[in-house]
């Protein structure tokens, strides 16, 4: 096995999830661009791993899922709110919190 | 000049290991008064009273321990506790009993005894007099750790807390400001003093590496000359604050909006006489320096002259006392500055003092009792008949400190005024005026307050105090009359090992050509105050007048005008300028670099947009930027 082919994934994955949270305005889309961004990280944590054959990457990876899945939860959450009460699910229209 | 003889105390044994109950007793009652607060509100008092008096019949055992023994082991040291021990400092906390300072211990624990019986009659309506009680207490102690002390650093502790308690009861009726103002004025000045006083121990800590009597004693005839004078002067200005001397004078005059047997038991029995007592004490120091012995008898001189004419131009009965008292401590410390001459006639005169001041201001605590506290002289008169009792006391004493033969102010004012004569006679004169001043101003008291038509306010019935206040008047006022001829042999001897002085022969019918002058002089001013006063007759309101005497008197001699022109408006003026610099300079700094910052963050502020992509982007850039750094750190 060959592990750059995997790291080239996770960093190509890391790159669209990253230029999408920039260019992306959908909040849900936003959203599935930090999912990306995460797994493309899980991805690369389990491709170390491997290569050492150690498990510390692997258990890494499951810490990262288990934030996720609770990140998920909140963000849709809030997500859900900013939509019922602003009629957008656009993140430039929630720009409220500034200077 | 030939070194002094150090005495070498002897070690305690017996009863003098008791000696430290003299200081406890009172001091226990103080606490207990003032610890256990409310509860004691009946019976307070009474243990109040028993605490000095306890110490009084222990005094006079010790005393007559000491009379039995042989002249060169009267001194007895009482070691107590390692006070400071820090780096090579040792200093032992010690109590020294010997000639001088049992004769204080039993002017104080006897005239204060005294005169806590007198307060539970004159303190009898007052809501806070448990409280006053106590402060009574502690300012016994305080003075009987002073006089105790074996030990400079030791006294100095007695010192200051006299000095608290003195302004606890000069402040007693807080809710006067008068009262409250007199308290903070004495406060302040005798921080002045008391500077002074730090000051020279520390130096006696830098020559003698030591502030015991002994070391002092056997340091200071190898001293230089310079640190001797420095020495002594800086004592002279602990005793100026203490004793009310000029020019730290002012304090003492506002001092009597105490209550009255305060101002009879602190600031004119016990507390003032401190500063006499320290430079008798100091007495091996001042041997070795002809300035400091010469500035401590112009200050004598000045001050007894001060507070006569003080005396003269009042109308405020315990304020011409005070001003007496000025006056009488500038007696004692003529005859302190004078040397070892003069030493026991200083403690003399400050003994004999003790009773006679004592009694009096008690006896004008009685006139105000019954008068409803009014202190104004124009309105007594005619009070001999109402107030019989305190006539013949405060006469008395009055005749004893205008010098009336045989009684105690002859003897021991008489003493002072012949060793200012073989001293200096400029000084002697001085002195000697001085006597027949204070002849005329009180005289002037008496013809004001108990002779003379009565000219009492509306609705005013003076009537006798009770016997507890009768009685101290009529102790007081038989030892005013019997002072002089008990102590007159005897107390030069007594003194002379403790004060390195040669006793001289005194005789109780000495008369001489200095005495005869003092006499002339004396009745002369109590004549000129019969023609002023008595024959006159006195007008109830004091008649205005431009005589620039009489007017600078009742300002006293314009102490505060001084001290306001010289040293509290130039302060105050330092301190608005200090204030103004502080404000403009070092607050202006302050202000101006906030400012700038606060213009700062106005700018960075915009940075917080509110569009979460461009923090975003932010981000990324910032992880490019470390991703960059950590690249081209590896390559380099």
């Amino acid at each position: 096995m060959e592990p750059s082919y995997y790291l080239v994934l996770s960093a190509m994955l890391f790159t669209i999830g990253a230029v999408g949270f920039m260019v992306r305005r959908n909040a849900i889309v936003a959203f599935m661009c930090v999912e990306l961004m995460l797994n493309a990280c899980n991805l690369a944590l389990v491709t170390f791993s491997h290569a050492w054959g150690l498990l510390d990457g692997q258990v890494a990876s499951f810490f990262v899922m288990v934030v996720a899945a609770a990140e998920v939860v909140v963000g849709l959450a809030i997500i859900v709110s900013i939509y019922r009460t602003r009629r957008s699910a656009s993140v430039d229209d929630a720009n409220l919190l500034k200077f | 000049m030939t070194p002094l003889e150090v005495v070498t105390p002897t070690a305690a044994s017996g009863l003098f290991g008791l000696a430290w109950l003299l200081i406890a007793l009172p001091l226990a009652g103080a606490l207990v008064l003032l610890l256990a607060g409310r509860l004691t509100d009946a019976w307070g008092h009474l243990l109040a009273t028993l605490m000095p008096i306890g110490s009084f019949v222990l005094g006079v055992v010790l005393f007559v321990d000491l009379l039995g023994r042989e002249e060169g082991a009267r001194a007895v040291g009482v070691p107590l506790y390692r006070f400071i021990e820090t780096g090579g400092w040792r200093i032992d906390a010690g109590l020294l009993v010997d000639q001088l300072s049992i004769l204080f211990v039993l002017l104080i624990t006897g005239v204060g005894s005294l005169i806590h019986v007198y307060s539970i009659g004159y303190m009898a309506h007052d809501p806070r007099r448990r409280r006053f009680f106590a402060y009574l207490n502690l300012f016994v102690a305080a003075m009987l750790i002073l006089v105790l002390a074996d030990n400079y650093l030791v006294l100095f502790v007695g010192w200051e807390g006299v000095g608290l308690a003195s302004y606890l009861l000069i402040g007693f009726w807080q809710h006067k400001p008068t009262a409250a103002t007199a308290a903070k004025k004495a406060f302040v000045v005798n921080r002045v003093g008391d500077m002074g006083m730090v000051l020279a121990i520390m130096l006696m800590l830098a020559t003698f590496g030591s502030s015991a009597f002994v070391d002092v004693d056997a340091g200071a005839g190898q001293m230089g000359g310079t640190v001797a004078t420095v020495m002594g002067l800086l004592l002279l200005l602990g005793a100026c604050g203490k004793s009310a001397q000029v020019p730290l004078q002012s304090w003492l005059l506002d001092a009597m909006e105490g209550p009255t047997p305060v101002s009879a038991l602190i600031h004119a029995a016990t507390m003032v006489t401190a500063g006499v007592y320290l430079v008798v004490r100091a007495n091996a120091v001042f041997t070795h320096t002809e300035v400091a012995s010469t500035a401590v008898v112009v200050v004598g001189t000045v001050t007894l002259l001060f507070g006569a004419w003080i005396g003269c131009a009042k109308d405020d009965i315990k304020k011409v006392l005070a001003g007496s008292t000025m006056s009488q401590i500038g007696y004692m410390l003529l005859a302190a500055g004078i040397g070892p001459a003069g030493y026991a006639f200083a403690i003399f005169h400050l003994l004999t003092h003790g009773f006679f001041k004592a009694n009096m201001f008690l006896g004008a605590g009685s006139v105000m009792h019954a008068m409803d506290d009014d202190v104004e002289m124009r309105h007594y008169g005619a009070l001999r008949r109402a107030l019989p009792i305190t006539f013949a006391t405060f006469g008395l004493g009055y005749l004893a400190i205008i010098g009336f033969p045989f009684l105690s102010g002859y003897y021991s004012k008489d003493h002072i005024i012949e060793a200012a004569f073989e001293h200096n006679v400029v000084v002697g004169v001085l002195a000697m005026v001085g006597g027949g001043v204070t002849a005329f101003y009180m005289t002037r008291l008496m013809l004001m307050t108990f002779l003379g038509r009565r000219r009492w306010a509306e609705g005013v019935h003076p009537h006798e105090a009770p016997a507890v206040m009768t009685v101290p008047l009529v102790v007081l006022a038989a030892a005013s009359v019997v002072g002089g001829l008990v102590l007159n042999n005897w107390i030069e001897g007594w003194l002379a090992p403790a004060v390195r002085a040669e006793a001289h022969e005194a005789s109780l019918l000495h008369f001489t050509p200095v005495a005869a002058v003092t006499l002339l002089l004396v009745a002369g001013g109590v004549a000129l105050a019969w023609v002023l006063f008595g024959r006159r007759g006195v007008p109830r309101t004091a008649p205005s007048t431009r005589s620039p005497f009489v007017l600078a008197g009742r300002r006293d001699l314009y102490g505060d005008a001084f001290n306001e022109a010289v040293f509290m408006r130039p302060g105050q003026e330092l301190v608005r300028v200090l204030g103004r610099a502080d404000e403009t300079l070092v607050g202006g700094g302050w202000s101006a670099t906030g400012d700038v910052l606060a213009g700062l963050s106005q700018v960075g502020r915009r940075l917080q947009n509110g569009f979460v992509r461009s923090y975003a982007l932010t981000m990324v850039a910032g992880v490019g930027m470390v991703a960059v750094v950590l690249v081209l750190g590896r390559l380099a």
